[in-house]
């Protein structure tokens, strides 16, 4: 079962750099997720480690062996791409017996594999149906099974589940990684959607323009976000600016917008310094009132919005100085609810508040607005 | 300000029947979501709206009128298209001024309009730009100012986000709210995504196959869904198959294949054979045993989502019953392997008719 | 476990060769072999020789300095020549867009008789459509008869014109109806829920658009007015464009020379031009006029306009095509048939010249398929990066040039090596008709998305075994169609067939030569031509059936 190494891999088309001095070690029967937005270098990192584009510096290994100069047919990796380019000429069949007979197993014992890979992705009984007459769960799955059959047992997926609609794809993402794992495989899975990337993942890689930001276990890059990126991109975060005024031996007090001072747990900045707070939307706490004991980081303001989320209900504050809070309640734990225009408290829970240094280039570029 | 009354639409395409007797109304201003898997007619119907497609049978009344001989383009109905079909060979300025271009105005009063627009939309500083160098984001903020611009007061959105990363989606679906409502529109969005309908929606439809299957509130959907394929499609349900035991003044005791559920519902039917059914959420999972009722099963496997954890139980009878739980301290505790208990509070079991056609079938998404 | 490499017995005779080449293919060096061989291939035998045929001779050009009369008509029939071509093709584009809408856009029940009608012409080779023409415009059994005897149209500028309109009238349906069918209309819907009527949206989205595709087959169009020689020498009478020009004075070297580099060149310069030009020519979509356009859009104004349209199609374009019809069925009437089965008179070099024409157009065919599609996948799969541009714009220039130039700059050539007529009648048509099997061929691997070929790969696929197993498969059809064109063009030739043959003539040549110089009389004329018809249409009814079955 292969391990994957990147070092210093870096890949330049025209004048935009996709891949940027990237290293990555994926280890063996891992089940990667790498974690991007669109135009990340996701797809090109794939297509290297695949051997269809050949990097400008830098070196892959495959198994410890330099694989720079290994053709793609050699290299015991299989590529399902994100329209999974099934073969419209072929069968269902034949789709997945071309990996084996590309291999120079004979067709009896490449189609007895192929029905074996049909049956445990439950398409044996369209064994002979062209894969336009698939639905689109069908033909996720005719792919990976395709993918699955060759002698490769390294997968590389680019957004397996992208084409699918939300509900199927919440079905099949648990079925992928249980066949990859059953498999034995090492996988690459690389998408977008980052609920998918912290379910499925062993570990996940951030990646933005072209370079690794963290790379991780879900919890981990869950709590302990490296970045101010990647807070946002995954699970997302509210964002406050300030600088620090005070601090001791247990927290800091970092000054907000009009004045408002919110309490940190320890941290590296001085004061004076211009930081971002991040907390995220679930680590708040919403009252009515606010008791003469429980001042620290309760933060008055008013309800502009309330929609309800299904598992939890998500409300938009507008704080009295001026910044906007997401809140997060999920379902059962509110005792009551709040409307809109409703005057409330917003508590950010001290321990879970992250700071960070505020960016160079500024808040909104750091947090990729759209 | 319009309203949107359909009435027995139906349309068929040789032996494919996409709609089948379809009756909705929206009202004035309401932001309604049609959801619903590939192929169960959400798209047709909102094409027979705007008029981009004749229905087979059916009438569509907007504002009190009926349009089905109006052509698409007096209609007076925006329409955002899924792959957003910005006009290549114009710029962002071109594109939104589209709609009172074709109407002639003059163009002094064209650029009041559509400065306003780019304003309201953020994109001000990107006029001159052609669609293809704008991100997915902006190009579909784009898209929307020019059907605003264009002075409809119904707007029809076809999958809006489609096309774009499932961030971008959650930060431009709220803009997208906002904006309907604070210009005082009517709006019917279809999309694939519940979740998206459930944060931005007044009213949801649910199709399935040509038909709705319900209708109701965000919150009527989740936590009292009729049907059970409304419960399997928003949300994930955990679904129990088993017979009425005894039916009591506050409880309904229901046997699913030997162990015991209770209900605060009553009964659905005279028949005894019936479904169960229970949110994760809803599903209360303890380390140790008390002295109530319980199922005893072991963790199977646990999902990090965040802010929520994701498990799935392996009960005695080998089934597998899925529970999420906000993330807390004692998450660490429970790990692949874990006995547990599980309880299920009667207020939150939901019963339901067994379905003629098998629960798999009726609840399946595809 | 499952990995294990089994014997490949049962899989046929050829499963051998198969792996053998395919195991070749992944050598880096078969691979540039193959490819460089292509490339050697077209520059040595296709671009490179009209060139030197050409440099060599350019001495002679003094010559026709020598006699300034000459150089007046020969200046004036290139002149001409552009006049014709640009002429044509405006008229040909107005006329024919509105036919292609009505294919794709109408719901007539007369769609499926024009879209077949459309492809009538092309089905006749050019020489048939020239003495169909003449016949219908001048001759006294045509339409004149109508308007009080004379000639209606007498043979010269007018009845050119005439004959190149019907003859590039149907290219533009084609590329237009092929272009509206693949157009997203998606645009279009967007603009009607803006609020813009039909007649608006097509003008202000649709039309821009397809921009593209309209100056595309303007230059067919214009190509194909400036290359046709034997139909507009049967029409010409005393006027002169170039191929006619050089058709009567193939004698006089210095004639040849100075015209056909003159014509090149000035080919090459137009063509360059327009493509550079024509994109930056904006169509006018700056104002809109609601109510008047509202007024186009309705039924009638539609109405009136596609029956325009189909009424230009037929009097200007079927029926002076299929008017040779007439005089055909009379000769079948008459027996002049009986004599033509025995050999008898001009009957005996008439089939010899059907076989030199077959004979030349398989070789043409052969060669060109196999040395072309290396050339096809190297500007389809962009595999020189930059320079893929330049191979595309030279691998063009034949088509460009009329082919009685290139086949004058041919003889030129290989005839100063000494070689054989019939070796230079086959390069002639060959270099003329590469170009159209490696464009047909490179547009349809384009459409066969990478990714496919990408995935065959990593799952263990040799290049070789990539192409036989997906990218072949996928383009089928357009491997048959691109030789179908090549062939059906060889057989059509008349330009460089008449530079180049020599002593041998093709049966265009001989075609020509019957009718204008009166070898046979109009009966037999009528008659050869009809066999020509009947043994194209016999061919693509059996390339037509072998696709069809082939799916």
């Amino acid at each position: 079962m292969p391990s994957v190494r990147l070092v210093n891999v870096s890949k330049r088309f025209r004048n935009i750099s996709a891949i940027n001095n990237l290293d990555l070690e994926v280890k063996d029967g891992e089940y990667l997720c790498v974690l991007g937005p669109t135009g990340s270098g996701k797809t090109t990192l794939l297509k290297i480690i695949a051997g269809l584009v050949k990097p400008d510096k830098g070196e892959i290994y495959i198994n410890n062996k330099l694989a720079n100069n290994v053709p793609p047919q050699e290299r015991n990796t299989a590529f399902v791409p994100q329209n999974y380019a099934l073969f419209p000429h072929l069968s269902t069949l034949q789709n997945v017996a071309f990996g084996p007979t590309s291999k120079g197993i004979g067709t009896e014992e490449a189609n007895r594999i192929s029905m074996k890979m049909l049956e445990m992705t439950r398409l044996a009984g369209r064994a002979d149906s062209q894969p336009n007459e698939l639905s689109g769960g069908m033909q996720q799955r005719l792919a990976l099974a395709r993918g699955l059959a060759s002698d490769a047992n390294l997968l590389l997926l680019d957004e397996p589940l992208g084409a699918l609609d939300a509900r199927i794809r919440v079905e099949l993402r648990y079925k992928i990684r249980d066949l990859v794992k059953e498999r034995g495989f090492t996988a690459i899975h690389v998408t977008h959607d980052q609920e998918e990337a912290m379910i499925v993942g062993d570990r996940i890689a951030v990646l933005r323009q072209g370079q690794i930001q963290q790379v991780n276990v879900p919890p981990k890059i869950y709590n302990e976000p490296q970045s101010i990126f990647v807070a946002s991109f995954v699970g997302g975060a509210n964002f406050l600016e300030g600088f620090v005024v005070d601090r001791d031996h247990q927290g800091a007090w970092v000054q907000l917008r009009n004045r408002f001072i919110a309490r940190v747990r320890e941290i590296d900045f001085s004061p004076g310094e211009k930081v971002v707070l991040a907390v995220r939307e679930e680590q708040t706490t919403m009252v009515k009132q606010v008791g003469e004991e429980q001042e620290i980081n309760f933060f008055p303001g008013t309800v502009q919005s309330a929609s309800f989320l299904g598992n939890s209900t998500a409300f938009e504050v507008l704080l009295k100085n001026g910044d906007m809070v997401h809140s997060r309640i999920p379902i059962g734990k509110q005792g009551k609810t709040f409307s809109e225009n409703e005057g409330v408290y917003v508590r950010l829970h001290p321990e879970s508040i992250i700071t960070y240094p505020y960016p160079q280039g500024g808040l909104l570029t750091e947090l990729e607005a759209i | 300000m319009p309203s949107v009354r359909l009435a027995n639409i139906t349309m068929k395409y040789r032996d494919i029947i996409a709609v089948e007797n379809v009756s909705l109304a929206v009202e004035d201003k309401e932001y309604v979501c049609i959801i619903g898997p590939s192929g169960c007619g959400k798209t047709t119907l909102i094409k027979c709206v705007s008029g981009i497609i004749q229905p087979t049978n059916g009438e569509i009344i907007i504002d009190g009128k009926l349009v089905n001989d109006v052509p698409i383009q007096d209609r007076g109905v925006g329409y955002v298209f899924q792959d957003i079909a910005l006009f290549p060979h114009m710029n962002v300025y071109e594109n939104v001024s589209y709609g009172p271009f074709v109407k002639g105005w003059s163009p002094p009063r064209i650029r009041t309009l559509v400065e306003e627009m780019l304003n309201m939309m953020v994109l001000g500083d990107r006029a001159r730009d052609r669609p293809n160098v704008l991100s997915g984001g902006a190009q579909q903020k784009t898209a929307i100012a020019r059907a605003l611009a264009s002075g409809s007061l119904l707007l029809l959105l076809d999958e809006p986000l489609g096309s774009l990363d499932i961030r971008v989606r959650k930060l431009l679906r709220h803009e997208i709210r906002r904006m309907i409502k604070d210009l005082g529109l009517t709006a019917i969005h279809v999309t694939h995504d519940q979740e998206e309908a459930m944060a931005v929606a007044d009213r949801i439809v649910v199709m399935k196959t040509g038909k709705i299957v319900e209708v109701g509130t965000p919150s009527q959907l989740y936590l009292q869904p009729k049907e059970l394929f409304t419960a399997n499609f928003v949300g994930e349900t955990n679904f129990f198959e088993g017979h009425v035991a005894r039916e009591g003044n506050e409880k309904t005791r229901v046997n699913a294949d030997g162990s015991f559920l209770y209900s605060s519902e009553k009964a659905p039917s005279k028949d005894t054979k019936i479904v169960a059914a229970i949110r994760p959420e809803f599903v209360i999972m303890e380390h140790q045993h008390k002295a109530e009722p319980t199922w005893k099963g072991t963790i199977e496997t646990v999902a990090f989502m965040g802010s929520m954890m994701r498990y799935e139980v392996k009960i005695e009878n080998g089934k597998a019953i899925v529970v999420k739980t906000p993330f807390s301290s004692t998450s660490q505790e429970l790990e692949v392997g874990t006995r547990v208990y599980l309880k299920f509070p009667p207020e939150f079991v939901l019963l339901y008719q067994y379905p003629q056609s098998g629960l798999e079938k009726e609840i399946s998404v595809e | 476990m499952e990995n294990q490499q089994q014997a490949t017995s049962q899989r046929g005779p050829l499963s051998g060769v198969k792996k053998r080449l395919d195991s070749l293919s992944s050598k880096p060096w078969v691979k540039r072999l193959v490819y460089v061989s292509a490339v050697v291939f077209f520059f040595a035998l296709i671009l490179v020789p009209p060139v030197i045929g050409i440099l060599q001779n350019a001495g002679s050009v003094t010559q026709i300095y020598d006699a300034p009369e000459l150089l007046a008509r020969a200046n004036s029939a290139v002149a001409w020549s552009f006049i014709t071509a640009f002429a044509v093709s405006v008229l040909d584009l107005a006329a024919a867009l509105p036919l292609a809408w009505f294919i794709v856009r109408s719901k007539s029940k007369l769609i499926n008789v024009i879209d077949t009608m459309a492809d009538v012409p092309f089905l006749i080779p050019t020489a048939a459509l020239g003495y169909s023409a003449s016949l219908f415009w001048s001759q006294q059994g045509g339409i004149s008869s109508l308007f009080g005897g004379g000639s209606l149209v007498p043979p010269g500028f007018a009845l050119v014109l005439l004959l190149h309109f019907a003859f590039s009238y149907p290219v533009i349906v084609r590329v237009m109806v092929g272009e509206l069918l693949g157009y997203k209309q998606v645009y279009e819907v967007a603009a009607k829920t803006l609020g813009a009527s039909p007649f608006t949206s097509v003008r202000t989205v649709t039309l821009p658009l397809l921009k593209p595709a309209l100056i595309a087959s303007f230059l067919l169009a214009f190509a194909r007015s400036l290359s046709e020689t034997g139909a507009t020498v049967m029409v010409a009478g005393s006027f002169e464009n170039g191929p006619v020009f050089i058709y009567y004075n193939t004698g006089n070297t210095g004639v040849l020379v100075y015209v056909s580099s003159l014509l090149i060149l000035s080919s090459v310069a137009v063509f360059l031009a327009i493509r550079l030009l024509a994109p930056r020519l904006k169509l006018p979509i700056r104002r809109a006029w609601p109510t008047l356009e509202r007024k186009l859009s309705s039924n009638t104004s539609v109405r009136s306009r596609d029956s325009v349209a189909i009424l230009v199609f037929m009097f200007f374009v079927i029926v002076p095509s299929l008017f040779v019809a007439l005089p055909l069925t009379n000769a079948l009437v008459s027996g002049t048939w009986v004599a033509a089965f025995e050999g008898a008179g001009p009957w005996g070099a008439f089939w010899s010249s059907m076989l030199l024409s077959y004979v030349v157009g398989f070789i043409s065919t052969v060669t060109n398929v196999v040395a072309g599609l290396p050339i096809a996948i190297i500007i389809a799969r962009k595999k020189l990066g930059r320079l893929t541009h330049v191979l595309d714009s030279l691998v063009n220039i034949p088509i460009i040039v009329p082919s009685i130039a290139l086949g004058v700059s041919l003889k030129f050539f290989w005839g100063s090596l000494q070689a054989p007529d019939f070796l230079v009648l086959v390069l002639s048509h060959m270099t003329i008709t590469y170009t159209y099997f490696v464009m047909s061929m490179s547009a349809a691997i384009e459409s066969v998305s990478p990714e496919m070929e990408e995935v065959a790969s990593t799952l263990g696929a040799k290049p070789f075994a990539i192409f036989r197993r997906i990218t072949l498969p996928l383009t089928k059809y357009s491997v048959f169609s691109g030789a179908v064109l090549v062939f059906t063009r060889c057989i059509g030739e008349t330009g460089a067939a008449k530079a180049a043959g020599g002593a041998l003539k093709t049966i265009p040549v001989l075609l020509v030569d019957w009718i204008v110089k009166g070898y046979a009389s109009p009966s037999e004329s009528a008659l050869g031509i009809g066999f020509l018809i009947v043994a194209s249409f016999i061919v693509l009814l059996i390339l037509r059936i072998v696709i069809r079955g082939k799916g």
